[in-house]
């Protein structure tokens, strides 16, 4: 699970380096910092924050809400990633979302197709957003940002149009024992949602570090041109990391969905795409694109989840609230620029008399 | 500063005039195909601009509807311009209604400020301009014929008088609200607060933002749980849909919403009335979103120049509902 990791510290920075070089070199180095950092602010102001007990033989407590709430975080960040990583960035997938819910919740409502229905619908759904989006940009060369700007605000009128610009309601009459476990079901005394991202982060981790498929995104978002040359079929890698992004985003519509009983059309999924930048950034995947760390993505998420939910239970007034939000990320990123950690050294080390 | 405004001035006018020439056009074959079905009888409806807000959710579908219908049932025909949540298409709307001389304008702004310019524009052609739903803050008040709408801060007073009547003036609530800065959540904040400040025995003990969201909702309530667990007693969320999300976070804490805990909300959407009778919502105070009819009566007037004894402020009733009453209306519920 853990594969990732080691291997992308040791590629950074040589081997002959001392460890604590290695050690703040590394890109995940710094959001795990900052969510200690902010799991102490907790322990010390918050001490409830940690309190676990059971209830109904679940786990109840903040720190389950976390994992419960950050899965959808950590999956569009999954994705996010891997689409990142080639150079590009899918600004659609809070749409997705949306018509992922509304697609969900419309089978359920108007047929008794249930999850053999649900599951090949928006199967295809993400299959057709994933290859619009990947199509738009590797073959017609559209810039990633603007290519799925156009399904960010298309999907949502999609959604809207699927629901009749309602909230569609999964009521008693419909309801679907598959379809609420996803979002409100409890496995080994967990939410269900903590099983599904994991798996999902162990099955994509495996699979791109596993397989060359990993080396060959690297390669496409290092440098498009030259993994042509060396026949890397460049534009099937971005065509499939935009379909993958896709069917992460509607398994995270379909959790949203589950988790309300409702597709709020209006509402799901909104700025969830720029979270999932946010993740992925201050997990240490460039923007730029090359190299990629999903272990990174998965605790940048968190790292997010934690943040919001330690502002909530602290009582942040809601109006500031996105402020220390930002403080945090700010930080992060900051120690994660090499310029501005090499001049900390430099004023360290003029400090130190040389 | 003021190059800017001259430029930006500029730009919405350009802007305005290719809305005008597009609606222009699509109106003009829209009378087309109208005199078809008259018969070209030559009989010219009044003709009223309606500027809405955008497409939110329910409630706003359903207030479109009733403007909709209003329009039709007074014999007005209506031409709708939808502001898609931002305000500079507002204007651009509304100027280019002003442009196409309609007989009347309906705005129903997002914002309270930076109406003037374009308030005046209209006044200049002697257009007059109904506000509903949400107020406008103009320096000059000639600028609007009057105002029609759903009184929020009053909401906030009833959800209040009514978690007094029940619990007898002691309880520990907490506050979903709705997004920071909008008009209806400032209005349902204070409203709330000035009834309370009278009954010490009420006490916030925690209030953030659920953005009106039935996802923020669960979220933020299930913080509020983890943190004041057994202490609170009342859930007031500004609207439904927080509610409702609220509801759940409830049940999934192991408490019975509606008897461990009271909630009360305002807006009054079909689903509210679908959780109190199944017990799970206490109250809802209802913002009434067909406000079509009221409007067109007054815009019937002020087209006949009936407009001496017209109030500057026209608020719609706003009724509460509580379990017993939900029981009896929900079938009657059109929204």
């Amino acid at each position: 699970m853990s594969d990732a990791s080691p291997n992308s510290t040791d590629r950074q920075s040589g081997n002959s380096k001392s460890a604590l070089t290695r050690f703040f070199g590394s890109r995940i180095t710094w959001p795990v910092l900052g969510l200690a950092v902010v799991l102490l602010f907790n322990a010390i102001f918050i001490p409830s924050f940690f309190t676990l007990e059971v209830r109904d033989g679940q786990l109840y407590g903040s720190l389950i809400d976390v994992l419960n709430r950050g899965s959808i975080g950590v999956i569009l960040a999954m994705g996010m990633t891997l689409v990142i990583a080639t150079g590009g960035v899918d600004l659609s997938v809070g749409s997705v979302m949306a018509i992922s819910g509304a697609i969900a919740a419309l089978i359920l409502t108007e047929t008794q197709l249930g999850m053999l229905g649900i599951v090949p619908c928006v199967l295809f759904a993400a299959l057709a957003a994933g290859l619009m989006n990947g199509v738009l940009v590797a073959y017609l060369k559209i810039q990633p940002i603007i290519a799925t700007l156009i399904l960010m605000v298309s999907g949502r009128g999609i959604a809207k149009f699927i629901t009749g610009e309602k909230i569609i309601t999964v009521g008693d009459d419909s309801y679907n024992f598959y379809f609420d476990f996803i979002g409100k079901g409890h496995l080994f005394g967990l939410p269900f949602t903590v099983t599904l991202f994991v798996t999902l982060f162990a099955v994509t981790s495996l699979f791109v570090r596993m397989t060359s498929l990993g080396l060959f995104i690297e390669s496409v978002g290092a440098n498009e041109t030259a993994s042509r040359a060396s026949g890397i079929h460049d534009k099937g890698v971005k065509i499939a990391v935009y379909v993958f992004a896709a069917f992460c985003a509607v398994i995270a519509g379909l959790i949203d969905a589950s988790n309300i009983n409702a597709a709020d059309t209006m509402n799901a999924g909104v700025f969830t795409e720029l979270d999932a930048i946010f993740a992925v950034v201050v997990g240490g995947t460039a923007l730029t694109g090359g190299r990629f760390s999903l272990t990174g993505s998965l605790i940048g998420a968190m790292l997010l989840q934690t943040l919001m939910t330690t502002l909530y239970t602290y009582g942040v007034p809601s109006d500031v609230a996105p402020v220390p939000k930002s403080l945090v990320i700010v930080a992060v990123c900051l120690l994660q620029s090499p310029v501005f950690r090499g001049q900390l050294q430099r004023l360290a080390g003029k400090g130190g008399g040389r | 500063m003021n190059s800017y405004a001259r430029k930006s001035l500029r730009r919405t006018l350009l802007a305005s005039l290719a809305l005008m020439i597009l609606i222009g056009c699509s109106s003009k074959s829209d009378n087309g195909a109208m005199k078809g079905d008259n018969g070209g009888d030559g009989t010219s409806k009044p003709i009223i601009g309606f500027v809405q807000t955008g497409s939110e959710g329910d409630w706003r579908k359903a207030h479109t509807e009733s403007v909709r219908e209003a329009a039709e049932e007074a014999g007005f025909e209506l031409r709708f311009a939808d502001g898609q949540a931002k305000q500079e298409n507002q204007i651009k709307a509304l100027s280019s209604f002003v442009a196409q001389g309609v007989d009347g304008i309906i705005l129903a702004p997002l914002v309270e400020t930076g109406w003037d310019n374009v308030l005046e524009k209209a006044k200049k052609r002697n257009i007059p301009v109904l506000i509903l739903d949400r107020q406008v803050e103009v320096k000059d008040d000639s600028l609007y014929v009057t105002y029609i709408g759903a009184d929020t801060y009053n909401e906030g007073r009833l959800a209040a008088e009514w978690l007094i009547e029940k619990t007898g003036g002691k309880a520990k609530v907490v506050e979903l609200q709705g997004t920071p800065g909008a008009s209806p959540t400032i209005n349902r904040y204070n409203g709330f607060r000035d009834v309370i400040a009278d009954h010490s025995g009420i006490e916030i003990i925690a209030s953030q933002s659920g953005d009106f969201r039935r996802s923020k909702g669960k979220e933020v309530m299930e913080a509020f749980l983890k943190k004041h667990g057994d202490d609170i007693e009342v859930v007031y969320a500004h609207n439904d849909d927080m509610a409702i999300g609220a509801i759940q976070a409830i049940e999934d804490a192991g408490k019975k919403p509606g008897d461990d805990i009271i909630l009360v909300s305002i807006d009054g959407v079909r689903a509210a009335f679908e959780a109190m009778v199944e017990g799970k919502l206490n109250c809802t105070v209802e913002c009434n979103p067909l406000q079509g009819p009221m409007a067109f009566d007054a815009m019937k007037k002020i087209l006949a120049g009936d407009i001496g004894d017209m109030p500057k402020k026209q608020m719609i009733k706003d009724r509460v509902y509580d379990r017993d009453s939900a029981k009896e209306v929900i079938d009657s519920r059109k929204y």
